[in-house]
């Protein structure tokens, strides 16, 4: 009979890894994807260009591969990422680049009448967007971004392939130490249940935050 | 006679290959309050939209109290204006629109503040203060702590007055403000603007279908058709003694539609 114990405490510490990899990637998915999605409405054909390139090279190339260049050929740059770091940092760039189009498409729903008054009250670009447009887009983006992080979420397990000790990599040194399938993969199964849940309820208590006294406006 | 606050010299707007504006010229005086009627189509609102910056023109030049606004002077010469250029020339000049574009996400007041505070950095108590005397005035400082969705259709143009009041423009530009309500609402926010236009000499230039609040209301009526002005003069001479046959046939068919005249 195997002491379960010990094992299950291995695969809660990979599960620390994956939450840690969800929650850092997810904070540097979210900076990108303002960055791009609003670079992609510049005004300024250089930024355009460019957060056009990044959003289409990183949702046109996989995800395994984007990992394999941060953690196996930026070190012949000079470059020399820790596994976590270059997990974090592939993660955030690729879900980035979707969350790009998703501050695009909510920013872009706000509509001519809105940066209308806003022209005819004065207000610079800037002020626009930061007072008018984006308290308006944000509740548009939320349901969306719930959907990235919970694929980033599932996304980290691409990291084991770089021996980062994630939630599933630990499950496989279990099942090798025990000859055992069913049980670490159906804790994991579970695990990696729960946490996409804890978002999607994480995203919908933000969502009726922003949406506060908004109520009835939308159609 | 004072200079005119504006000045249209020869613009023309086209878009692709439709021409909206050809060659138009207008004056406006300091303290007019100007009614622009005319079809649907003819280029009235476009013509509110350019003064307002909304719409670029084609060609010709704009003057508001002197100044050029689309263009600024340099080397000698005149060049397209820049920016910074164009928030100057807005700080003269408001607009109500036909569909209120009030911020949903912002209470009343709050909308009404925005761009005092962020556009002449007035402090929020003293922007509150000024809000609640324009709120007052359009009868609607009971609803200041409201949001947008909560108002009546009429309440919300009302709003929007006061919000355009707030930035106190010498010009105010109405666009089809009252179209868009339904009819019980009307009055009340035609009382607002008669309001304004006995209490202040502000310059107001009216988009209306409104011929009755037109002929009230205005000291000088422009009517338009196909971007060009047929005919202008005192609200009598238009409504009473049309010269134009084009006018002739407008006004007979807005009465047939049930409007007063």
């Amino acid at each position: 009979m195997t002491d379960w114990s010990g094992y299950i405490g291995l695969i809660l510490q990979g599960a620390l890894v994956t939450l840690q990899l969800t929650v850092m990637g997810s904070a540097l998915a979210v900076v990108m994807a303002f960055l791009a999605g609003l670079g992609r409405v510049s005004r300024f054909m250089a930024v355009r260009a460019l957060a056009t390139t990044y959003i289409e090279f990183f949702r046109g190339t996989s995800i395994f591969v984007q990992l394999f260049w941060v953690y196996f050929v930026l070190p012949f740059a000079g470059v020399t990422l820790s596994p976590l770091q270059a997990g974090v940092l592939a993660l955030g760039l690729n879900v980035g680049a979707y969350g790009a189009e998703v501050v695009r498409g909510a920013v872009k729903a706000i509509g001519r009448e809105q940066r209308e008054a806003c022209i005819a009250l004065n207000l610079t670009r800037g002020q626009a967007m930061r007072h008018v447009i984006l308290p308006q887009a944000l509740p548009l983006m939320l349901p969306t971004f719930g959907n990235n992080a919970i694929e980033l979420l599932k996304g980290t397990a691409v990291v084991s392939l770089i021996s980062l000790t994630d939630m599933t990599f630990q499950a496989q040194v279990v099942r090798a130490q025990t000859g055992n399938t069913l049980i670490p993969f159906a804790v994991i199964l579970v695990l990696y249940f729960l946490m996409a849940l804890a978002i999607s309820h994480g995203m919908r208590w933000l969502e009726r935050r922003v949406t506060r006294g908004l109520d009835g406006v939308r159609t | 006679m004072a200079a005119p606050i504006i000045r249209i010299d020869n613009i023309t707007k086209r878009y692709g290959a439709l021409t909206v504006l050809d060659g138009l010229s207008m004056d406006v005086l300091p303290g007019e309050k100007l009614a622009l009627i005319g079809p649907s189509g003819s280029g009235k609102t476009t013509i509110l939209r350019i003064l307002m910056t909304l719409e670029a023109i084609s060609g010709g030049h704009i003057e508001v109290e002197g100044d050029q606004l689309y263009h600024m002077p340099k080397d000698g010469g005149l060049v397209p204006a820049d920016d910074r250029h164009l928030h100057r020339m807005r700080e003269k000049i408001g607009m109500v629109f036909q569909h209120f574009n009030l911020f949903p996400h912002k209470c009343v007041l709050d909308n009404v503040t925005l761009a005092p505070m962020l556009t002449k950095g007035v402090a929020k108590a003293e922007a509150q203060k000024r809000a609640m005397e324009l709120l007052d005035m359009v009868g609607l400082a009971d609803k200041a702590k409201s949001m947008p969705a909560q108002l009546s259709g009429g309440q919300k143009q009302r709003v929007a007055i006061a919000r355009a009041l707030a930035l106190s423009p010498k010009i105010m530009l109405f666009d089809e403000v009252t179209s868009a309500l339904d009819p019980e609402l009307v009055e009340e926010v035609l009382n607002v603007m008669r309001k304004l236009a006995a209490e202040t000499d502000m310059t107001m230039l009216l988009v209306t279908h409104e011929m009755g609040f037109a002929h009230d209301f205005a000291d000088r009526i422009l009517f338009f058709d196909r971007g060009r002005i047929v005919e202008e003069g005192k609200p009598d001479e238009i409504f009473r003694n049309p010269k134009q046959e084009r006018t002739q046939t407008f006004l007979r068919k807005i009465i047939a539609a049930g409007h007063r005249v």
